[in-house]
């Protein structure tokens, strides 16, 4: 118990400490700019066209982004990004180089897109390559694509920085984004690019649900598991490609893995999920772009990675589902409650052994802690504690230093959990062919979650309506 | 084109940062934990920042201190969120690293005005640059001879991590394998785990900033990857991934110094040739490699089919 508290404590000061690290960082940073109330209520309500536009961008990407990183999460390869956004950059750099080659400047966004895609498409198909025809795993194969492909792209952007026309500056964009002074055709770009993403979810939501959680299944029901985990690959190429131009090929990675495992913690419903992992990574667009908007001299695409990252840490916190403190909740009240079981299990049996000098029936005595303590492995401070909280429950009813008197509604838990117990044991002595002197251990990790029907259903299989089992160790014992 | 004193000192300090990031390396890929080198030299970016804002010099040891602690803390904070929160370990290394370097650039971008901190050039490097930053000289008979700062500071590199490798070589093999083993054999497959990283943060700290992160990354995965095909002994696996590492680096800098010439450029980034020649040899080992090559199994599923075949075909 003390040593769990002690591992909650430092786990909540870690969480502390990075929170408070956040809130410092950003302290900092509005100590630094200066805040205006008019700048606030003028982002916020979106009054300038600029600010309306990069807004509506990164929350449109934040959505897409957040429901094809759901399928990705789930596929365990939500690094699938990291790596296709590397893997874009020799895309770039040899298009650039075409286009100089011909003559232009370089600088067309939409072939530039397109070889990034292509270049995306290789890569992914070179990690699926690998991974099935060698005995390579997936994490190495995603780093041998990344680093060799961005080694490449290095190598090209070297080749562009020493021809005389043709300047590299417009290509660091894609390393670190712009979002900031983005314009009417990156907007058209994207909501293209997340309508066909959104579509084609939708249409593939049945398939890509079957990939997600059972592969083989899949396969064995004759879907073609390659081209759809393929589809699903595309589909991540497609955003990151459109999340280049607005947060950088780094912190797009953050758009497709972040709101995804951020909205895990809220529910276990697949669609559920997909729900929020859009609306989360639309959300941190939203803010991200808008903090942009009252500092614009910060990058907008770290303000959005980190918008992120703070609604990542709430969830994990307060999810209810999954969250840190309902699991902790769960286990603690878990705990208490097979503590008190155990304890109530101790004082039914030392009852139990004094039933012939109360006339053959065991009833309601004090019980001394004495006795209770060789029972458990339990030191006499442990002891004490449960015996204090089945106090707070009134399943005891007065206890001293030496002595616990059960009250009436713990007598009769007693007997129920001393009965639930022994049903267990009786069955897996009988069904499971576990030896009488082994049984104790297993039917103590059962008996506190067996439930009213399971109870009904021994009691019907064993043919015991009513009545109390013995104690299959100790009439061992007693026999012998 | 003729080769110089200079490229020379360029190979060796490619060969030494290979080497240095190899050896670790192959445990990384034992263990799936590959992307970790990526994750970390993206990450140290508010640790180079911080150290940068607080002490207000580009020191190298101060950064390299600021660096190797926020790595660490990658290790640590990614393997926590995955175990704590139940979180894919990918995930939470991808949730990690990316808050870590959105810190770093807002960071950089806050204390611009006074700093002088290019990212481009912390993610790139420069290992062109390396042999112009001398460490110390001596006169080797008449010729003098001027080693760089990066040689200096790789081989110490190299030295710790062979000697981590070497000292720990039973611990790191069962505890890369066999966890669950290794704590029943008395050693605690966790701390092993995090002495693991501790020397993989370092090593990629170290490096990069020497040389650049693109071929730390590299040379952390692709050599003991390319390894893996051609063996499957852990030592032979080790010593094999030297051998390709200072190869890639060797091959790297002479590609960088002649493809472009070919091709009618005036030159390119020799860190990024690297990593392509590291690459070029793990193709080359993936289609060739005498037991787990694409050829090898090809031949092999051939010469098994066959028989059947021959049968029916003497039957008839």
């Amino acid at each position: 118990m003390r040593a769990m508290l002690r591992r909650s404590l430092t786990d909540s000061l870690l969480i502390y400490g990075w929170l408070l690290a956040w809130l410092l960082s950003i302290g900092w940073v509005t100590a630094e700019e200066g805040l205006r109330y008019e700048d606030v209520i003028r982002v916020l309500s979106l009054r300038d066209y600029n600010t309306r536009l990069v807004v509506l961008s990164t929350s449109l990407l934040g959505v897409s982004c957040g429901l094809v990183g759901g399928f990705l999460l789930l596929r365990k390869r939500s690094l699938m990004g990291d790596t296709l956004s590397h893997a874009m950059l020799p895309g770039i750099g040899f298009v650039f180089l075409v286009l100089v080659g011909f003559g232009g400047n370089g600088k067309s966004l939409p072939w530039l897109l397109a070889g990034a895609g292509v270049a995306g498409t290789v890569g992914f198909l070179c990690v699926l390559g690998i991974r099935s025809y060698s005995r390579i795993k997936d994490d190495a194969a995603m780093g041998i694509v990344l680093s060799v492909f961005f080694g490449l792209g290095v190598v090209l952007l070297g080749l562009i920085q020493n021809l005389p026309q043709g300047s590299a500056a417009g290509l660091e964009s894609f390393i670190y984004g712009k979002a900031a002074s983005m314009i009417a055709q990156d907007l058209k770009i994207i909501t293209l690019i997340s309508a066909i993403a959104l579509i084609l979810c939708c249409v593939f939501y049945k398939e890509f649900r079957l990939i997600c959680f059972d592969e083989g299944f899949a396969k064995s029901q004759g879907w073609p598991t390659g081209i759809l985990d393929m589809l699903l690959l595309g589909l991540v190429t497609l955003v990151t490609v459109a999340g280049l131009q607005a947060v950088g090929l780094i912190l797009v990675i953050a758009f497709l893995i972040t709101p995804a495992a951020a909205a895990r913690f809220w529910t276990d419903k697949l669609w559920v999920m997909l729900l929020g992992a859009a609306g989360i990574g639309g959300l941190s667009g939203w803010i991200g772009a808008a903090l942009s908007g009252l500092y614009p001299r910060l990058p907008a695409g770290a303000l959005i990675v980190l918008t992120a990252a703070l609604l990542f840490l709430i969830s994990m916190l307060f999810g209810p589902s999954k969250g840190v403190v309902i699991r902790r909740f769960r286990q603690v009240r878990l705990r208490r409650k097979i503590g008190l079981q155990h304890l109530l299990r101790a004082c039914y049996e030392h009852l139990e052994g004094r039933q012939s000098e109360s006339g053959g029936l065991v009833t309601n005595h004090p019980v001394p802690l004495a006795s209770l303590l060789p029972m458990r492995s339990w030191s006499r401070k442990q002891l004490a504690a449960e015996v204090a909280y089945a106090y707070r429950t009134a399943q005891v009813e007065k206890s001293t230093e030496e002595t616990v008197w059960l009250s009436e509604a713990g007598f009769k838990d007693a007997a129920k959990v001393t009965r639930n117990h022994r049903l267990w044991e009786l069955f897996l002595i009988e069904n499971a062919d576990i030896a009488p002197s082994h049984v104790d251990r297993d039917a103590d990790a059962v008996e506190h979650v067996l439930g009213e029907d399971l109870v009904r259903e021994l009691e019907s299989h064993l043919e015991a309506d009513h009545i109390m089992p013995g104690n299959p160790h100790q009439s061992e014992g007693g026999n012998a | 084109m003729t080769w110089l004193a200079l490229d020379t000192w360029i190979v060796i300090v490619g060969a030494l940062c290979a080497v240095a990031c190899a050896l670790p390396g192959n445990f990384l890929v034992l263990r799936r934990m590959s992307m970790m080198g990526d994750a970390i030299s993206h990450a140290v970016l508010p640790g180079l920042a911080i150290a940068y804002l607080l002490t207000e010099t580009r020191s190298s040891f101060t950064m390299f201190l600021g660096a190797a602690v926020v790595g660490v803390l990658t290790a640590l904070f990614t393997q926590w969120i995955s175990r704590f929160g139940n979180v894919d370990r990918g995930a939470s290394m991808g949730i990690v690293f990316t808050t870590l370097f959105a810190l770093g650039l807002l960071l950089i971008v806050q204390a611009a005005d006074h700093v002088d901190l290019d990212p481009s050039c912390v993610l790139y490097g420069a290992i062109e640059l390396t042999p112009l930053d001398t460490a110390f000289d001596f006169k080797f008979g008449k010729a003098l001879v001027q080693v760089p700062r990066a040689a200096v500071v790789l081989s110490m590199v190299v030295a710790i991590n062979l000697a981590f490798v070497c000292l720990f070589f039973k611990e790191l093999r069962i505890s890369s394998f066999d966890p669950a083993l290794a704590t029943t054999l008395g050693f605690d497959a966790d701390k092993m785990h995090y002495l693991l990283m501790t020397v993989v943060a370092m090593t990629t700290v170290a490096a990069f900033e020497a040389v650049g992160s693109i071929i730390v990354i590299a040379m952390l995965i692709v050599p003991p990857a390319t390894a893996h095909l051609l063996t499957d002994r852990l030592d032979r696996m080790v010593v094999l991934s030297i051998i390709i590492a200072v190869s890639a680096a060797g091959l790297g800098h002479v590609g960088a110094l002649f493809i472009p010439y070919w091709l009618g450029f005036k030159g390119t980034s020799t860190s990024g040739m690297m990593a392509v020649a590291a690459g070029a040899i793990f193709v080359m080992a993936l289609l060739f490699a005498p037991k787990h090559g694409v050829v090898a199994r090809h031949r092999l599923t051939r010469v098994e089919a066959q028989p059947r075949g021959h049968a029916v075909a003497s039957g008839k």
